[in-house]
């Protein structure tokens, strides 16, 4: 027993250094097992708010260029009116719709939920933004996330009272899938950790006939993001010689460097699709 | 002023301007801009080495807390602490000169060389192990080295022109052996 004592008193130093080291290295394995871990919750608060701070003084200088981006989304927008489409003469052709049995009523699937984008970073392997505003407590764990321009950011991977972490598309853990426009061909959006701004698509076959800027968008498959969103445009497309597919660089649609506002996608659907694909897998094992 | 405040303050300056400050100066994928670990290269000589690990500990967690992502700078930071005092033993000029000084310094460690082979080869260590950590599933060794050496020389000209700025002065205390 004194042995022990001694032993534990003369290498006290390496055993602390050790312990430190262990304690690091369960820290990143298990944040990056579980989002909820406590050190998440209580940091969030602390942080967000001396981020909310700072990001209220950066926020004067970026006004100008914040007002350019407003004003293109507001554009977009009034495209959209309804005065601005003229309905068909119908007196001609009629077509009976069969399909759906009120075809004036639309249902909604997603609602858009903004926020202030109060924290960014682009610089490390796994990156995150943080979003602040009164829409956060609608938020939840899974919502994707899109910038001004509709284009997507990220995925949200952490609630808390007040702000809400996204795992930007610039994480290395990241899986989003994406689709050719033009061609149709699905496959999953990652980012290799390299260069911010290009993304990766894997999983394409080669016969696919690819050309630089050809846009790659949201597929829909994920629930995360409805079908047609702009992830971005091709960059370049890589051979892999050992296997039957290619490797596309993708440049993104949204600016990573300069966001400022981003609006969570609340899929209406997300809860009901998950529980059937819970059970689908339950019955199938 | 007090030791103890003193490294509070730099402390609290150290992480906000690396927050604040050099995150946000995207110079290039490969340069990552360091330089809250010099908090740790500023602590005194004659704190005692598991302190310099605990605070090394504390100073990293906290970076860690806006990166959202806890334990790699932690991880990289105790590291740095662990080996710093083998580097002063080696590094130091002659007997008793830690305890004349307080702190290392361009004249406690005599002269610019020895101190820069202090900082330079605990920064890379630093970047090292954070790299090796972050690149986990990666595995490009050449990549990986580039990518430490360029940032480490980046940590290096940050450290020497904060040293060039905030001149500190150092009392040359006697008979303290």
């Amino acid at each position: 027993m004194r042995n022990i004592f001694l032993f534990i008193r003369r290498y006290f130093n390496f055993l602390l250094f050790v312990l430190l080291q262990v304690i690091c290295i369960a820290l990143i394995v298990q944040y990056s097992k579980y989002h909820q871990a406590t050190f998440g919750s209580t940091a969030n608060q602390l942080i967000g708010n001396i981020n909310k701070r700072y990001d209220n003084i950066e926020y004067y200088f970026q006004l100008k260029k914040t007002n350019d981006s407003l004003m293109k989304a507001n554009e977009r927008l009034y495209n959209q009116l309804a005065y601005n489409f003229n309905v068909p003469d119908t007196n001609i052709k009629q077509r009976v719709d069969s399909i759906r049995l009120d075809s004036i009523e639309s249902f909604r699937q997603f609602t858009y939920l903004s926020g202030k984008i109060v924290s960014n970073s682009v610089s490390s392997q796994s990156n995150f933004l943080v979003l602040s505003g009164n829409n956060v407590s609608k938020m939840r764990v899974g919502m994707g996330v899109v910038d001004q321009s509709n284009a997507a950011v990220g995925v949200i991977s952490d609630v808390s009272e007040n702000f809400a972490v996204v795992m930007s598309l610039l994480h290395k853990d990241s899986k989003i899938s994406g689709k050719i426009l033009k061609t149709g061909e699905t496959g999953t959006v990652t980012w290799d950790g390299k260069y911010p701004n290009v993304l990766t698509l894997n999983d394409i076959p080669k016969s696919t006939k690819l050309t630089k800027g050809d846009t790659i968008i949201t597929s829909g498959f994920s629930t995360f993001f409805p079908k047609g969103l702009m992830l971005g445009r091709v960059e370049e497309v890589y051979q892999d010689k050992s296997s039957n597919n290619v490797k596309v660089a993708v440049k993104t649609a949204a600016n990573f460097y300069n966001l400022e506002f981003g609006y969570a996608i609340d899929n209406v659907q997300q809860i009901g699709i998950r529980k059937l694909l819970d059970k689908a897998k339950a019955s199938s094992n | 002023m007090s030791s103890l405040i003193k490294n509070i303050t730099r402390f609290v300056f150290l992480i906000l301007i690396q927050v604040f400050v050099l995150d946000r100066i995207h110079l290039h994928q490969m340069v990552t801009p360091y330089l809250y670990f010099l908090f740790i290269l500023w602590l005194p000589f004659k704190m005692q080495r598991s302190w310099v690990m605990i605070l090394g500990f504390l100073v990293g967690i906290a970076l860690d807390g806006f990166r959202h992502q806890p334990g790699f700078h932690a991880a990289a930071c105790v590291m740095l602490a662990y080996f710093r005092p083998f580097l002063i033993n080696i590094l130091i000029p002659q007997e008793g000169s830690e305890t004349n000084y307080e702190e290392p310094s361009f004249a406690s460690m005599g002269g610019l060389l020895p101190y820069l082979i202090y900082a330079g080869f605990l920064s890379f260590l630093h970047n090292a192990w954070l790299f090796l950590l972050e690149a986990w599933q990666f595995g490009n060794i050449w990549y990986f080295l580039v990518k430490t050496v360029l940032s480490t020389a980046i940590s290096l000209v940050l450290i020497l022109i904060t040293e060039l700025i905030f001149v500190r002065k150092q009392k040359f205390r006697t008979n303290t052996i």
